[in-house]
């Protein structure tokens, strides 16, 4: 009988209300001092990559020394600033961009517990499950909004210092420059979507602890560990399963036919890594002691 | 829509009415990994509308069973209703209800009062979203932050970050409030505030369940009360009973105190303690009118004599056999 009395009370959920919870996780991340100090880093790499290329081709010489060393695509800047979009994306994919994402997906859980949010929230009662995926969500839309931050900041530098227009691919076809602006964001998702994996992992660890510092510390220390890892050539058998080991097919959306092979290898490892990272992160989450 | 239902607990729940506890545990017990046992074999039981006092030093299982009740925890064994429906498997249904303090407030820091609020509404699923800024400016308002409202929570005194934790609970209507330690950190006129709003949310028929160290919040505000020591439950019941239980203490007044202490050994009084003019001792099972006429016979010139009732410290310690201090 007191069953039927609590649950009649408890008014008919709208589902869209559960959206008010992923809003607010949204302007709360976004308004952290901390998340908009990663962002501002991002948005400096492009600025600092664009006036070094810059100073180094004022005199007319190309840059990297002909073309040798540096980053993709950075000796066709001078002749084209939106190859700056492409370049800044490659020079921060392998760290910067992860590492902000450690940060963030590291931080979800562990530090709400940390902060003792954690249990006003589970309490209110935000449901476990219903918050794990409120915080993968918005992880993943950090993802997204910070490998945009790189893309944005590389256009606005690199139409600043250098012409624009129509642009050589990597199969030495010739494009239009809007159908480059298209590549260019078709880049930025495929780039986006490589972090998937990371955060994933980040939120998993973010669950094991209750430190939000030890939690990013690992993430980004396991983010490392991988890479390194990665050039080891002993362990070729393993690196098709580390999840930077495909980062770089996004240069392959610069091709003409675009080279589908590798990106779709990229995009399914990190799906993997979503799915088994997100469900050990959920089987800990919902069975976990709060104490915190 | 639903808000009437939310805003008339009592006369909504027939279960309340018909006098089902609002908490109640049946050999509710937790051990912790390492085999530390907080709370062993717990049954506990809230009354509706009670404002219940939950009462044991530091380290005695109050705040496990708190954790356990709230779903944050899940028990070893044993089992807890809370609104009639088991935790931890109802939350969603039964946590709309409850507004929790639970070990102090927790804020985000650079986030303002109002909005920090705003969050822990938007992360009830039953809260309407409509009427959100309109319930935080009355949670705000009741606990007196309506000024500091835009401020952001780090500047916040504890006393004010105490005040937004009691707000949070009481964003929405509840059937019940689980309050720990609710005064800490607040000045003797916010202590009597938060007194005030527990006994208006109690006489609008919300259940309170109040955990404190401090014996005389409890004496003064609690209808019902139950002790904790070492994980176990030691004694419940109305806080009249409780500290009936323990006997109170016989105090003569007189200039004469020594020889009023040989006359009352002599009638039986036992424990007897002398400090100046005062002549205490635990009153004897005979008629307390023969033991004042034989001070009389024997010349004693009493000023006073009185039974001092006994307050439930006294009952306290008679209880658990030690002070209200940190369990080993």
């Amino acid at each position: 009988m007191s069953r039927a009395d609590v649950a009649e009370q408890v008014r008919p959920v709208s589902p869209l209300w559960t959206f008010g919870l992923l809003r607010n996780e949204l302007t709360t991340t976004f308004r952290r001092w901390r998340t908009l100090a990663l962002l501002a880093v991002l948005a400096g790499v492009p600025i600092l990559v664009g006036i070094a290329v810059k100073i180094e081709t004022g005199d007319g010489s190309s840059p990297g020394g002909g073309g040798g060393g540096g980053p993709a695509f950075i000796s066709q800047i001078t002749n084209n600033g939106l190859f700056l979009v492409f370049t800044a994306l490659a020079a921060t994919l392998p760290f910067f961009l992860p590492m902000a994402v450690g940060v963030v997906a590291g931080d979800a859980i562990a530090g709400e517990a940390n902060a003792g949010t954690l249990r006003y929230l589970l309490v209110a009662p935000a449901g476990r499950s219903r918050l794990l995926l409120t915080k993968y969500v918005t992880v993943v839309l950090f993802c997204l909004a910070a490998t945009l931050v790189v893309a944005v900041s590389a256009l606005t530098v690199g139409a600043l210092l250098f012409p624009l227009g129509d642009l050589t691919t990597i199969s030495g076809t010739r494009i239009s420059f809007a159908e480059g602006l298209g590549r260019a964001l078709l880049i930025a998702l495929a780039v986006a979507a490589s972090l998937i994996g990371v955060a994933a992992l980040g939120l998993f660890v973010s669950t094991l602890t209750n430190s939000g510092i030890a939690a990013m510390a690992t993430t980004v220390g396991l983010l490392i560990t991988v890479q390194i890892l990665d050039q080891i050539p002993q362990l070729h058998a393993l690196q098709p399963y580390f999840f930077s080991h495909y980062w770089l097919s996004f240069a392959d959306l610069m091709r003409e036919p675009v080279y589908w092979d590798e990106l779709a290898k990229n995009l399914g490892l990190q799906a993997l890594y979503a799915a088994v990272f997100g469900s050990a992160a959920w089987a800990r989450f919902t069975a976990k002691d709060i104490t915190a | 829509m639903g808000e009437p239902s939310a805003t008339e607990p009592e006369q909504g729940g027939a279960g309340a009415a018909a006098g089902e506890p609002v908490i109640a545990t049946r050999g509710l017990t937790k051990r912790y990994r390492g085999g530390q046992l907080a709370v062993d074999g717990l049954d506990l039981t809230v009354p509706a509308g009670s404002v219940f006092g939950f009462l044991g030093p530091n380290g005695s299982g109050k705040t496990t069973t708190i954790r356990m009740l709230m779903g944050l925890i899940e028990p070893t064994s044993g089992t807890a209703r809370v609104l009639g429906q088991p935790m931890p498997k109802a939350t969603r249904a039964v946590l709309p209800h409850v507004g929790a303090l639970i070990e102090g407030p927790a804020l985000y820091g650079f986030l303002s009062g109002r909005d920090n609020l705003i969050r822990y509404d938007s992360a009830d699923p039953a809260a309407d979203p409509r009427t959100r800024r309109a319930r935080v400016a009355a949670a705000l308002d009741r606990v007196g932050l309506t000024a500091a409202a835009g401020k952001k929570a780090k500047a916040y005194s504890l006393g004010m970050k105490q005040r937004l934790g009691l707000a949070a609970a009481l964003l929405r209507p509840r059937r019940l409030l689980v309050l720990d330690e609710p005064t800490n950190g607040l000045d003797p006129q916010g202590m009597r505030e938060i007194r005030t709003l527990v006994r208006e949310l109690a006489s609008d028929g919300t259940t309170v369940f109040l955990s404190s160290h401090l014996l005389d919040e409890i004496e003064q505000v609690c209808t019902h009360a139950a002790v904790m020591a070492r994980g176990r439950l030691i004694t419940q019941g109305p806080v009249a009973e409780l500290a009936a239980g323990a006997r109170g203490r016989l105090v003569v007044t007189t200039p004469d105190p020594a020889e009023a202490a040989r006359v009352l050994k002599e009638q039986g009084v036992a424990d007897l303690a002398v400090t100046d003019d005062r002549v205490t001792g635990e009153p004897p099972d005979r008629d307390l009118a023969e033991v004042n006429a034989a001070l009389v016979t024997a010349g004693v010139r009493v000023r006073g004599f009185t039974v001092e009732r006994a307050s439930l410290e006294d009952a306290f310690v008679a209880l658990t056999g030690e002070g209200f201090d940190v369990a080993g």
